[in-house]
C-alpha cells in the first residue's frame, strides 16, 4: 500500500506527493473521509488524482492511500434491479446509511453480500473449462435466469462444485489450474475502463424491435448496433428512452442517468415497478439496472459512470444475453471530461473539449457488437449503444455530436419543430438515417412481410417528394397543385398522422408490434396505389377522399393487437370493395 | 486562536493569493481584515503547495499587499437558519437587512448542500393553479417542479413572476406555504417592485427574501441562490412547508461566474463562460423537489434575461437542459399588447403529463392542451404564408386556422393582470376556440371528449360562464 499527501487541490483535480510507484488508474482515497478517486497522471513522485466527490475540507498534507487496483465493478447476482451512482454504490443503501442526501466518503458495496442465492450447478466435477464457461445458474429474478461464468483468463479441471443456497463471496467451485487450485465465486470484479474480452464480432442483423413505429420501421437499429439520439431540448428525447426501455426486445436494459435530471430519475423510479415486461408481464425492474449519477452530483463520477454502465452490460451480454444500454447524455459525459481536463490544465482542442474526445467517444462505443463470446460453447450475445447528444443550442456542427455521428450507425433526429406541432416522436424522416436497412431486411422480410423494404421505401421516397411539394404550395398555394399531387399530399399527410405519430400515453398506440407496424403502413401504401389508380381511371379526387376506408385508417393504431389482423383484414376487403364500386363522376 | 496571515502576495480581479499558509482547506471560508479596519469574506478556491488562492466576495478595492491579514476559519460558508426567517430581509450574503432583530439560529447549514439521492425523490405529482391560462392550460407547474421563466430585456418577466406567487394554489386546498425570493445584481426599481407587491398581498409574510442588488458586490451573487436555497431545504424539508423560490436573474449570477473564471484565467467555453457552468447551474436547479416521506417541497422559478433574445445562448441553453422546462416570454406578443406574452410554442413544461388529467385537473386537459398546440401551430404557419401571400391567397382552412389562431392570442393567452383564472375556465375557453375548427380537425381529442365538452364550447362567443349557467 502506497500513502502519500495532498500537495494541490483544484475542485475535484487533487495532487498527492510521495506516491512512487503508484499505478496508472488505481484508485485512491484521500483525507480523512477516505474521498475515492482515481489516478490519472504521474509525474515524478507525484500523482493526479480524479476524485469522485466534493473536495471541501481537504487541505494540504492530508494522506492519501492508493488501493492497489483499478477502479472495477462488481458482477454478480443482485445487480437487475438495482440502482446505482456512477461509481457503483447503491443509491437505496446510501438512502438508509445517511437519509436523503447523498453525504461524502459513504460506501457500500454494490453487491448484497448477506442475501442468499440458490446456486445450480450445470457443470460437474472432472469438466475442464475455460474462462466464460457456465458453472451453473441462479434465477436472479422471477423473470431472469443469471448465468455464473468462469471469470475470464481462468482455465483447469473442476475439481469441486457445490449447488445450494450460497452468498456471493461463498465458494461454489474450485478448478484445479496450472497455478495450483483455485476457488470461484459468483462475485466477479472487472476494470470499468477495460471492455470484457469475446471471441469473435459479427455483423448485426436482427432488428431490436421497440414498438415505435418510425424507430421500426423507418430507422431500424439491430441488436449489437449503435444510434445517436440527439435533442435539443424540448424535443421529446427523454421520452423516446423511456419508451425504448419498457418496449425494446432485448432481455436486459441499462440505463446511464449521466447528467440527467433528478426528477427523471424519480420518474423511472415511479414507473418501472408498475410497468409491465410484455413478455412476461413481471415489473420492467427485474431486468433493468440504473446508474443514475444527476447533473448535481460530482461530475468526475459522471466521467465514470458510462463505464460503470457499459461494463455491467458487457457481464449480460457474455452470458448470451441481448442487452440495451442506454446513455443520457453523453454530452454531460463530454463535459464532464471537458471539465477535469480544464483543472488538469491541459491544452484545449475545440471548444475546449480535450484532444481525446473523439478517440474516447470511439473506443466507447466500439464496445457494443453482437458477439460470439469466450468459452468453449458456442454463444452469441449483443449489446446494443444508444447515446443521446445534447447539442448546445440545437447546432449539431458542435465536437460531441459530430465525433458521436462519426462512429454510430443510426441517427434519430429529434426535431424542435416537430414537437412544437405536438408530432410525437418527433423524429424527423427526412434527416434520420439507419445504416442497419439492408443488414435487417432478411429478417423483415422473412418474418413479418415479404415486400417490408420496398414498403418502407416508398412511403419514404412519397414523404421526400411531399417535402418538395410542400416548397411549392408554401410560394404558390396548395390550389395551383394537380389532383395527383393534391392526392399525394394527402397519403403523406396519412403517413405523417396516422403512422408515425404515436401516443406514448395512450394505451394501445404506445406499443405497436412489427407485424401490426408493417399491415398499418401497408394498408396505406394500399390506399395510395388504388387512389392513383382511380385517379387516373378519371375518378373526382374528392370521391377518392372521401371514401369510409380512410377514417378506418385513422382508428387503425388504436386497435389492439388481438384483434388487428382480422380488423386489417376486412379494412383490406372494404378498401377494395369501395374502390372497385366507385362510380365515375 | 485562528492565525493571522499577512502573506497576501498577490491580488487581482476579484481573486487574491495568499502564501507559506500551513492549514487551510479547500472550499473554506475566510476572513480579510483590512488595514481600515473593515472585514469582508471570501473562500478558498485552490491550494497549491503552501499557496492558497482566495476568492472575495465584497470586491479587492482597498487590500494591500503588506498589511492585509486573512484567517481561513475552518468552516464552509454557512448560513444559521430559523423559522424565524420567514417575513424579513437580508443582504446577498445571508446578512439581515431591516432594522429588527438578528436572528438566532436554530442550526447552521453549508450553502452549498448535499445532493438528493435520486433514490429519496418523490416525483411531482401534484398541479399548481397559478390562475395564468397559458401556463395552467398548455405547460402547468407542478409542486416540485423547477420551471423558469425566459425572457428579454424590457419584458414583463417581473410581472408574470409576482403574478404567479400571488396567485399560486394547490386545487386540493391550501397547506403551509413559503416563499423565498432571491434577488442577484437587479435593479432597485426591479426589487422594489417584488417587494412592494409582496406587501400588498400580504405575501411578505410567508417570504424570505436575500436581496443583491446591482450595485452590491458581484460576486456576492455566487453565494445569494445557495443562500435562498438552503432556506428553502430547510423550510420544506426540516418544517414540512411548501416553498417557491423565485430567483431573478440568472443572467447576472452567470456574468458574476465568468468573471471569476476569467481572473482565474480558465479555458474558456462559449462565449467565455466557463466550461463547467453546467454544473454549477445544475447545483442550483437541482435543489428542487419532493422528498419522499417528507410533506415539504421546493418548486423554483428561475428568471433569466436571454441576451438579444437568443435561447440558444449558453445561460438559457444550459439552464433548458438542467429545468423540466420553460417559460418564454415574446417581444412580439408585449408589442401587440398581449399580456401575459406567453410565447406558448416553445414553452414547455416537462412534468405536466402526469400532473394533469383526470382527479387532478380535469380529464380533457391533455386532449385540449395537444389540440391547442397543434392548431395554434398551424395557425401561425398560415400567418406567415398570410404575409407572403396575401391573405386572400389561403384555402379555407388555413383562412380558419389563421382565426383560430388571432382568437387564440386574443382570448386564452390575454388576461388581466389581476384575472385569477380556475382551469376549468381555462379549459372551457379552450373548447370555445376549439369550436372554431372543423370537427374532423379534432384528430388530437379523443372521440369521448369531443362529444361531452364540445357543445359546452358551442355557445355564442362572448358570452361568460354565468351566463351560461342560467
Amino acid at each position: 500500500m502506497i500513502e502519500g499527501k495532498v500537495y494541490r487541490v483544484a475542485g475535484p483535480v487533487v495532487v498527492a506527493e510521495e506516491m512512487k510507484n503508484a499505478k496508472m488508474f488505481d484508485v485512491a482515497l484521500i483525507g480523512e473521509m477516505n474521498l475515492m478517486g482515481e489516478i490519472i497522471g504521474l509525474k515524478g513522485e507525484r500523482a493526479t488524482i480524479q476524485v469522485y466527490e466534493e473536495t471541501g475540507g481537504v487541505g494540504i498534507g492530508d494522506k492519501v492511500i492508493s488501493a492497489g487496483h483499478p477502479l472495477s465493478v462488481e458482477l454478480a447476482p443482485g445487480l437487475l434491479g438495482a440502482i446505482y451512482d456512477g461509481i457503483q454504490r447503491p443509491l437505496d443503501v446510501l438512502k438508509s446509511k445517511v437519509g436523503d442526501f447523498i453525504a461524502r466518503g459513504v460506501t457500500a458495496p454494490a453487491i448484497d453480500r448477506t442475501k442468499q442465492w440458490d446456486f445450480v450447478p450445470t457443470a460437474k466435477v472432472g469438466d475442464t473449462v475455460t474462462g466464460g464457461d457456465i458453472l451453473g445458474v441462479v434465477n436472479e429474478t422471477q423473470i431472469f435466469q443469471h448465468k455464473i461464468m468462469v471469470p475470464p483468463g481462468v482455465a483447469g479441471k473442476i475439481i469441486d462444485i457445490t449447488g445450494g443456497k450460497a452468498k456471493v463471496e461463498d465458494t461454489i467451485a474450485s478448478i484445479e489450474t496450472p497455478a495450483g487450485r483455485k476457488d470461484l465465486q459468483m462475485l466477479q470484479r472487472w476494470p470499468v475502463r477495460v471492455g470484457r474480452p469475446f471471441a469473435e464480432k459479427m455483423q448485426p442483423t436482427i432488428p431490436m424491435l421497440t414498438g415505435q413505429r418510425v424507430l421500426d420501421t423507418f430507422f431500424p437499429v439491430a441488436k449489437g448496433g449503435t444510434a445517436c439520439v440527439p435533442g435539443p431540448f424540448g424535443s421529446g428525447k427523454t421520452v423516446i428512452q423511456h419508451q425504448l426501455s419498457k418496449w425494446a426486445d432485448t432481455d436486459v436494459i441499462i440505463f446511464v442517468g449521466c447528467g440527467e435530471r433528478g426528477n427523471e430519475i424519480a420518474a423511472v423510479l415511479m414507473e418501472f415497478p408498475e410497468l409491465k415486461d410484455p413478455k412476461t408481464g413481471r415489473p420492467l425492474m427485474e431486468r433493468t439496472i440504473l446508474v443514475a449519477n444527476t447533473s448535481n452530483m460530482p461530475f468526475a463520477a459522471r466521467e465514470a459512470s458510462i463505464y460503470t454502465g457499459i461494463t455491467m452490460a458487457e457481464y449480460y451480454r457474455d452470458m448470451g444475453y441481448n442487452v440495451a444500454l442506454q446513455a443520457d447524455s453523453t454530452s454531460r459525459w463530454a463535459e464532464a471530461l471537458r471539465e477535469i481536463s480544464g483543472r488538469l490544465e491541459e491544452m484545449p482542442g475545440e471548444e475546449g473539449y480535450p484532444a481525446y474526445l473523439t478517440s474516447r467517444l470511439a473506443s466507447f462505443y466500439e464496445r457494443a457488437g453482437s458477439v460470439k463470446v469466450i468459452g468453449s460453447e458456442d454463444r452469441t450475445g449483443s449489446l446494443t449503444l444508444i447515446g443521446a447528444v445534447s447539442p448546445p443550442g440545437g447546432d449539431f456542427s458542435e465536437p460531441v455530436t459530430q465525433g458521436t455521428l462519426r462512429t454510430t450507425k443510426v441517427f434519430w433526429a429529434l426535431d424542435a419543430p416537430l414537437a412544437y406541432k405536438r408530432h410525437f416522436p418527433a423524429i424527423h424522416w427526412l434527416n434520420s438515417y439507419s445504416l442497419y436497412l439492408d443488414d435487417v431486411k432478411e429478417w423483415w422480410e422473412k418474418n413479418v412481410g415479404w415486400n417490408w423494404k420496398l414498403t418502407r421505401d416508398s412511403a419514404m421516397a412519397l414523404l421526400q417528394k411531399e417535402a418538395e411539394l410542400e416548397e411549392i404550395v408554401r410560394l404558390v398555394g396548395v390550389d395551383a397543385l394537380g389532383d395527383k399531387d393534391r392526392f399525394l399530399l394527402e397519403c403523406t399527410r396519412s403517413i405523417r398522422e396516422d403512422f408515425l405519430y404515436q401516443n406514448a400515453y395512450h394505451d394501445v398506440d404506445t406499443y405497436c408490434s412489427a407485424s401490426k407496424q408493417y399491415h398499418m403502413l401497408r394498408t396505406i401504401m394500399d390506399f395510395h396505389e388504388l387512389g392513383k389508380k382511380a385517379l387516373e381511371e378519371g375518378r373526382g379526387l374528392n370521391q377518392i377522399l372521401s371514401l369510409p376506408c380512410r377514417r378506418e385508417i385513422v382508428k387503425l393504431r388504436f386497435v389492439e393487437e388481438a384483434r388487428f389482423e382480422d380488423v386489417v383484414k376486412a379494412l383490406g376487403e372494404s378498401m377494395q370493395h369501395q374502390f372497385d364500386n366507385m362510380g365515375v363522376v | 486562536m485562528l492565525k493571522n496571515y499577512m502573506t497576501v502576495n498577490e491580488v487581482f480581479g476579484p481573486l487574491m493569493f495568499v502564501e507559506k499558509v500551513t492549514d487551510a482547506k479547500y472550499d473554506e471560508l475566510v476572513e480579510i481584515e483590512l488595514s481600515s479596519g473593515e472585514v469582508r469574506r471570501g473562500k478558498v478556491l485552490e491550494l497549491h503547495g503552501d499557496r492558497v488562492m482566495v476568492q472575495v466576495f465584497e470586491g479587492t478595492s482597498g487590500i494591500n499587499v503588506g498589511e492585509t491579514k486573512v484567517r481561513f476559519l475552518g468552516t464552509s460558508i454557512e448560513l444559521g437558519v430559523s423559522e424565524d426567517m420567514v417575513g424579513r430581509v437580508f443582504n446577498g450574503f445571508g446578512i439581515p437587512l431591516d432594522k429588527a432583530q438578528k436572528v438566532i439560529p436554530e442550526t447552521k447549514l453549508d450553502i452549498n448542500g448535499s445532493p438528493i439521492n435520486p433514490y429519496s425523490r418523490d416525483y411531482p405529482l401534484d398541479f399548481i393553479q397559478t390562475g395564468i391560462s397559458s401556463i395552467d392550460g398548455m405547460n402547468p407547474l407542478i409542486r416540485g417542479q423547477k420551471l423558469p421563466l425566459f425572457s428579454g430585456a424590457g419584458l414583463p418577466h417581473a410581472e408574470v413572476a409576482a403574478q404567479i406567487v400571488r396567485q399560486s394554489k394547490l386545487l386540493s386546498g391550501s397547506d403551509d406555504f413559503a416563499v423565498v425570493f432571491g434577488a442577484m445584481g437587479i435593479t432597485f426599481e426591479e426589487a422594489n417592485y417584488f417587494i412592494s407587491d409582496f406587501r400588498k398581498t400580504g405575501a411578505i409574510e410567508k417570504a424570505v427574501l436575500f436581496i443583491n442588488l446591482a450595485n452590491d458586490p458581484a460576486i456576492e451573487r455566487l453565494a445569494t441562490p445557495r443562500m435562498a436555497l438552503t432556506t428553502a431545504e430547510f423550510l420544506a424539508f426540516e418544517k414540512g412547508m411548501h416553498v417557491l423560490v423565485v430567483l431573478t436573474d440568472m443572467t447576472n449570477y452567470a456574468e458574476a461566474m465568468r468573471e471569476v473564471s476569467a481572473a482565474r484565467k480558465e479555458v474558456p467555453g462559449r462565449r467565455g463562460y466557463p466550461g463547467y457552468m453546467y454544473t454549477d447551474l445544475a447545483t442550483i436547479y437541482e435543489r428542487a423537489g419532493r422528498i419522499n416521506g417528507k410533506s415539504g417541497s421546493i418548486t423554483q422559478i428561475p428568471i433569466l434575461t436571454m441576451p438579444e433574445d437568443d435561447i440558444t445562448h449558453p445561460i438559457p441553453d444550459l439552464t433548458g437542459y438542467i429545468t423540466e422546462g420553460q417559460i418564454i416570454l415574446s417581444r412580439d406578443l408585449h408589442r401587440k399588447g398581449i399580456y401575459p406574452p406567453i410565447d406558448v410554442l416553445p414553452s414547455l413544461s416537462r412534468l405536466k403529463d402526469l400532473g394533469i388529467g383526470a382527479g387532478k385537473t380535469r380529464e380533457d386537459h391533455a386532449d385540449v392542451l395537444n389540440q391547442l398546440y397543434a392548431g395554434y401551430a398551424r395557425g401561425k404557419e398560415a400567418r406567415e404564408l398570410a404575409v407572403i401571400l396575401g391573405e386572400a391567397a389561403l384555402g379555407a382552412l388555413d383562412k380558419k386556422y389563421l382565426q383560430f389562431a388571432d382568437a387564440y392570442e386574443g382570448k386564452f393567452i390575454a388576461q388581466g393582470r389581476d384575472e385569477e383564472r380556475s382551469i376549468e375556465r381555462t379549459l372551457d375557453i379552450g373548447w370555445e376556440l376549439l369550436s372554431m375548427l372543423p370537427e374532423d380537425e379534432l384528430k388530437r381529442v379523443r372521440p369521448e371528449n369531443i362529444k361531452k365538452y364540445l357543445k359546452r364550447g358551442k355557445a355564442p362567443a362572448g358570452q361568460s360562464e354565468e351566463n351560461r349557467r342560467k
